[in-house]
């Protein structure tokens, strides 16, 4: 029997084991995503449930009153506080309404004029100084915001006869809406610049102005990816912390008024974290359930933005 | 002909008005955002510009040798020293209450200028020496006109007979402004006029190196896994889901995970930049990962097919050939990513790097803050003086920003490729 060399070429190649090592790590790599996520939402979900023990999901879903303390004394006046998280959630939405209300018709505009209108020298030059906007921490917005916004605001209410107060809802939702145009703006770019010329030149062609063809064609072909964008903008502004912790009030008023301070959920979780805590107290767990109807919030916004965002990058490849 | 002519002549000009209008309104709208920007950053630089200067106050100091025990420099009395010289230079005030006003005048850091000085040089022992002490932030305010000396009587800091001390100083030469580098090489301080900038640096910048060890390889692996090995099915989609929704969750809430999972299950140091570092890491995560898989994509097919077709393994062809071409834009995409997270606040209040740290950290372990966290924290202090400090910081915060931002852009401008 003379020795034979056996080469088996029946079935694909093993890789050799580095390749494998080097492929396993890569796969874990990807899954760091997940695992955040998962961890993300279990341990919001996990001290979230820990609080729902003490004051019952109804009361804090649908109380008006948020007043949160923790008991010195068991038998105390008020031992238990109140987590009623409703004044938070309309203090949120009024703040992040004032910021849209601004950022929308800024933003778009802005983004008209780039896409439509602008030479590319103008574009070169803008949309840097967009994105340095863009660039610029929310600490520093919430400085401005508080040391030179709301004194103005509050000196221009009081000359015409209103009653501001010192940190007023209005004066972080300014703010907040100059923070979010360069967001609606580069999205909203992106999708007028995604509309198909022909579109346009079919407009043009029947004898129709530049505005109106902008105005009667090109956005309402946008319109998907823009209210997408602007989907996105407002979980953004709903999400922002720096700006209201520094702008906004710490005082829980159920209120419309613009003019009036109002708080919201994220100044809520940044005042019941920071500073001396007990870890069990129900006061620090409704933090995290906050954190958790935050999270929920900004995550049905973003997904609501992406699906529209997605339907639209279909119909125009 | 004429008729149709008559006809659409005044409605266009009403349509061609409305094309000026719409295009002003265009122009109107990145003017706002601008001007907003000009001002924003202009208010602030000028009021900042403030913190470059410090008062300083030159004293004539009689080193006691009854006072200094040579055997025991470092434990003697300086503050009495500091202001007996204060005594003699203005020999007039007598009152316990005016005394007190008087030791204002001075930082409370000057006996630790004066023990330096005597430590190094005992030879000055018996002498009486000029030394010239930082002044006290309220004199440091009035200097700089930021606080008036003629407001009411109860609202100011500093009354009529210290400013005319501090008149008296002018006079003599006695007072001048210097450049203020404590600013930049010393830490954060009670006292306005003490305060720097260094340990809040220092604990961004080890944040910054933890988030950057962390996210830079995990995020291009995931890239790398998920451009080119990735079956398009149903599992990488859900990934693909999960980037994007991770890059669109508030930062606050990655702080509260830090706070759940790293500080209180696994028990690492609170307020450390390592803490910190990690969660950044977890928010730069997905910027990276869709900066990375840009930046595989717009590499060739033909690099790949080349190296396949002379026997090169899938992952050697990534590793040798894919990946090195990719790489500086996997870098571009790291340093937004870094840049974003140097002037992130919100999820460091969740793991307590809002601590009061007047040391330089020396290690990822110690409680430190960092630079947008000073800023907040000085943001709300009450004195006049920390207004500046804020500022300033916020210009030097802007600065790292920008060369960050910039070198960036340069770096796509270097290695941009068009295959």
């Amino acid at each position: 029997m003379s020795p034979t060399t056996k080469i088996d070429l029946t079935g694909p190649r093993r890789s050799p084991w580095p390749e494998r090592l080097i492929k396993a790590l890569l796969i874990a790599s990807s899954l760091v995503a997940v695992f955040v996520t998962v961890g993300i939402v279990f341990s919001l979900l996990f001290e979230a449930i820990r609080f729902f023990k003490i004051i019952p999901i109804q009361d804090f879903l649908f109380g008006l009153e948020w007043n949160p303390q923790t008991a010195i004394r068991a038998d105390q006046v008020g031992a238990k506080g109140e987590f009623g998280a409703v004044p938070l959630i309309t203090g949120t939405l009024l703040i992040s309404t004032i910021a849209m209300l601004i950022a929308t018709p800024l933003g778009l505009a802005s983004a008209i004029y780039l896409a439509e209108y602008a030479s590319s020298r103008t574009r070169a030059i803008v949309k840097p100084l967009l994105e340095i906007l863009a660039g610029i921490p929310t600490v520093v917005y919430g400085f401005f915001a508080a040391l030179m916004i709301a004194p103005l605001i509050r000196l221009t209410g009081t000359g015409m006869g209103l009653e501001v107060a010192s940190e007023s809802a209005l004066a972080a939702g300014l703010a907040m809406g100059i923070m979010i145009v360069p967001l609606i703006s580069s999205l909203s770019d992106d999708v007028i610049n995604a509309v198909p010329q022909s579109l346009r030149d079919a407009s043009y062609g029947l004898g129709a102005t530049q505005a109106e063809t902008i105005k009667k064609v090109v956005l309402p072909a946008a319109l998907p990816g823009i209210s997408g964008g602007l989907l996105l903008a407002t979980s953004t502004a709903i999400g922002e912390t720096m700006i209201v912790v520094m702008a906004a009030g710490l005082a829980a008023n159920l209120t419309a008024n613009p003019l009036e301070a109002v708080t919201t959920i994220t100044v809520q979780i940044v005042t019941l974290l920071t500073g001396d805590q007990e870890f069990d107290s129900a006061k620090t767990l409704s933090a995290f359930a906050l954190g958790l109807l935050l999270f929920t919030l900004t995550l049905l916004l973003n997904i609501a933005a992406q699906k529209i965002v997605n339907h639209y990058r279909e119909r125009y490849d | 002909m004429t008729d149709l002519f008559t006809k659409v002549t005044p409605e266009l000009k009403r349509r061609l008005r409305h094309e000026r209008l719409f295009q002003w309104m265009g122009r109107s709208a990145i003017f706002i955002a601008i001007a907003f920007l000009l001002v924003m950053v202009g208010t602030i630089a000028s009021m900042g510009v403030g913190a470059l200067r410090q008062t300083h106050i030159e004293l004539s100091v009689f080193l006691d040798p009854q006072e200094l025990d040579t055997a025991r420099l470092y434990d003697a009395d300086y503050g009495r020293l500091v202001k007996k010289a204060l005594r003699a230079r203005f020999t007039e005030v007598k009152k316990r209450q005016d005394k007190r006003k008087l030791y204002n005048l001075i930082s409370s850091q000057a006996e630790f200028t004066l023990r330096d000085l005597v430590v190094s040089r005992p030879s000055l022992i018996g002498q009486t020496v000029k030394v010239w002490f930082t002044a006290s932030d309220d004199v440091d305010m009035l200097i700089k006109g930021n606080i008036s000396s003629s407001t009411g009587n109860t609202q100011r800091r500093i009354d009529r007979r210290e400013t005319r001390w501090i008149n008296d100083l002018i006079a003599a030469d006695q007072l001048e402004s210097r450049f203020n580098s404590r600013f930049f090489w010393s830490g954060d301080s009670r006292e306005p006029e003490l305060a720097g900038i260094l340990s809040a640096f220092a604990g961004s910048a080890f944040s910054l190196l933890v988030c950057f060890g962390l996210s830079f390889p995990v995020g291009i692996f995931a890239a790398i896994y998920l451009e080119e090995f990735a079956p398009k099915n149903r599992w990488s989609a859900f990934i693909e889901v999960n980037i994007n929704n991770l890059a669109a969750v508030p930062s606050i809430v990655f702080g509260l995970l830090g706070l759940a999972v790293f500080l209180n299950t696994f028990g690492l140091p609170r307020s450390s930049p390592l803490v910190g570092g990690m969660v950044l890491a977890l928010m730069t995560l997905p910027t990276i990962i869709i900066a990375s898989r840009a930046a595989l994509r717009a590499v060739p097919p033909s690099i790949r097919e080349a190296a396949l077709g002379i026997g090169a393994s899938r992952i050697q062809t990534v590793f040798h050939h894919v990946a090195p071409l990719a790489l500086p834009g996997m870098l571009t995409g790291a340093i937004v990513g870094m840049a974003r997270a140097l002037g992130e606040t919100a999820p460091l209040l969740m793991i307590g790097m809002v601590a009061f740290v007047a040391d330089v950290p020396n290690s990822i372990f110690e409680p430190a803050t960092a630079l947008p966290v000073q800023i907040f924290l000085w943001a709300d202090s009450p004195e006049r003086a920390f207004l500046e400090k804020t500022s300033a910081a916020i210009i030097v915060l802007l600065c790292f920003l920008v060369v960050m931002n910039l070198s960036a852009i340069i770096l796509r401008r270097k290695f941009e490729k068009r295959y």
